[in-house]
């Protein structure tokens, strides 16, 4: 249960441990039992067919979604909820809220605030959930559109931005908070083939940040080169996972196999 | 049909110029948009209310909000109206105290509580109240979930998310109803008369029962009620404008920008160096 991380520069913050999760929507268990760890500074992505869990799974590290059973600790302290007595209770709203300011999340479909503009949806957390002054949260917040390629655009509203540019901010937004750990939930699945890239190379930048990332995606090639660890996830569990070159050379399971097959062109170069 | 309204002596033009701005027609009107006012903003704060309560996860305060526009709703604002007038008929002292002992911190007579004003800002406030309450959550809903979400996972406190995230993109949605309702109350406070109240339809039945010119002087309220829908409308424009801010590539401009366009194009000084050769 541990993940090889090659030596890097020494991080101490953001390690997820996954311990025994389930979760059941109506009827549905969507979530069988996963345990996974990721090592501070690491970049773990989750690979699978639709409907396998992994989003669900990604929105349960920052407490979107409850867990039914098992729990998850993000550098030893537990995520939604505390031990008090023998049991877990789930925590008070400005606790949960305060823990989600150390996880930054970006959606498939970007969700950026469409009535603010650029820079102002990077300054709002920053200022309301971190008090931090105005001044402070804009100076900060250029410097991160500048990272992401958008300074120039920072008075634009997102419906004036393409997909790529919308999506660059909410990376931002999410990188405004400082947070530990970056959740990517699909990034460049509602983007045009030729958006996606400048979106990757973004993405690609943080993975060498020290922030520890995980990464639900189907864009294979890009999942080789960024992950120290790739996890296949189908039917609600973990099939396998290791790294990218034992994961797309030799899966040990058959499930595996018939998925990258599928999903893998032929002239794909492994 | 225009053509009688102004030639057709039997509507007397000249009576109602003279009535336009009669003191007591005045009067009656700044009654009017007082009871507009006050029971358009009451009405909507306390919409708002209800319908974050009818949106909450609270099972009683679900009930609650329920319970009041399913009250307020299903009766007629006349009854209502008459109801809060004569609850001194019902209830003859209203005390505020401590249930089943005699602390008593407050006790009034419920007839000098509840004056004619008080009994119409009371029916007009409660009745708008329920209706806008539906309003605003039907803007609220049409709001996508995944703004919540995103605005959640940054640490965004709730009351923040509905204020900041949620209301401003509900607006676009709930502003072309609710002017709809303000303008509704406008002439909606004329059910006041009822209650005696002088507001601008009672002032205008006053007069014209002592002077039996019915028509004109009907003619000199509805002038002022298109009067006001008039400015109302305009706010409604750049209101709405104001909020279509993000939800369009680039903002309408408004009838006066328009017209400075126009003239700049059309003006004969602007016409000539376009087609000099410079």
């Amino acid at each position: 249960m541990t993940t090889a991380l090659e030596a890097a520069p020494p991080v101490t913050r953001g390690l997820i441990e996954i311990t025994d999760v389930r979760k059941s929507f109506g009827p549905v268990e969507v979530l069988k039992g996963i345990s996974l760890t990721v090592e501070p500074g690491g970049v773990a992505v989750i690979v699978g067919p639709s409907g396998s869990g992994k989003s669900t799974l990604l929105r349960t590290i920052n407490h979107l979604e409850k867990v039914d059973g098992g729990y998850i600790a993000i550098d030893g302290q537990l995520v939604g909820y505390e031990v008090r007595g023998q049991r877990l209770h789930e925590l008070r709203e400005k606790d949960i809220l305060r823990q989600r300011t150390e996880v930054g999340m970006v959606f498939q479909n970007f969700n950026l605030f469409p009535h603010l503009t650029a820079l102002e949806n990077v300054i709002e957390a920053p200022i309301v959930a971190q008090r931090r002054s105005k001044a402070d949260a804009r100076a900060r917040g250029l410097e991160l559109l500048d990272r992401v390629g958008l300074k120039d655009r920072a008075g634009a509203y997102p419906r004036q931005l393409s997909g790529g540019q919308q999506q660059r901010v909410a990376i931002a937004r999410a990188l405004a908070l400082d947070p530990k750990i970056l959740l990517f939930d699909e990034p460049t699945s509602a983007l045009d083939p030729e958006l996606v890239n400048e979106v990757l190379d973004v993405i690609r930048e943080l993975a060498t940040s020290g922030t520890t990332l995980v990464i639900v995606t189907h864009e294979m090639g890009f999942a080789r080169d960024v992950a120290d660890t790739v996890v296949f996830m189908d039917q609600g569990q973990i099939v396998e996972h290791g790294t990218p070159q034992q994961i797309f050379t030799s899966p040990r399971e058959e499930r595996t196999r018939s998925f990258f097959s599928k999903v893998i062109e032929p002239a794909f170069n492994i | 049909m225009a053509w009688s309204l102004a030639t057709n002596p039997r509507w007397e033009w000249g009576v109602v110029a003279q009535w336009f701005t009669a003191q007591s027609i005045v009067n009656g009107l700044v009654e009017t948009l007082k009871l507009t006012a006050i029971a358009g903003v009451l009405g909507f704060v306390l919409g708002f209310v209800l319908a974050l309560m009818r949106l909450s996860a609270s099972p009683l305060l679900v009930s609650v909000s329920w319970t009041f526009s399913w009250i307020f709703r299903s009766t007629p604002l006349l009854v209502q109206m008459l109801l809060w007038y004569n609850l001194g008929y019902l209830y003859e002292k209203i005390s505020l105290g401590i249930p089943f002992t005699d602390v008593r911190f407050f006790e009034a007579q419920t007839t000098t509580l509840i004056s004619q004003f008080a009994a119409a800002v009371l029916g007009l406030t409660l009745n708008q109240a329920a209706y806008s309450a539906e309003i605003i959550r039907g803007g609220i809903l049409s709001v996508d979930q995944g703004q919540l979400e995103a605005a959640a996972a940054l640490g965004i406190p709730a009351w923040r998310r509905s204020t900041r995230i949620v209301l401003p993109q509900a607006m676009r949605a709930i502003l072309p109803t609710a002017f709809n309702e303000i303008i509704g109350l406008v002439k909606g406070t004329s059910i006041v008369y009822v209650l005696a109240y002088s507001e601008l339809f009672y002032t205008v039945q006053v007069i014209y029962n002592r002077t039996q010119q019915v028509l004109p002087l009907l003619l000199v309220a509805t002038l002022w009620y298109v009067v006001i829908t008039s400015v109302l409308s305009v706010f409604q424009y750049y209101i709405e404008r104001h909020y279509s801010k993000g939800a369009v590539r680039t903002l309408p401009l408004t009838p006066l920008q328009r017209a400075r366009k126009y003239l700049s194009l059309h003006a004969p000084a602007n016409r000539t160096p376009k087609e000099g050769t410079r």
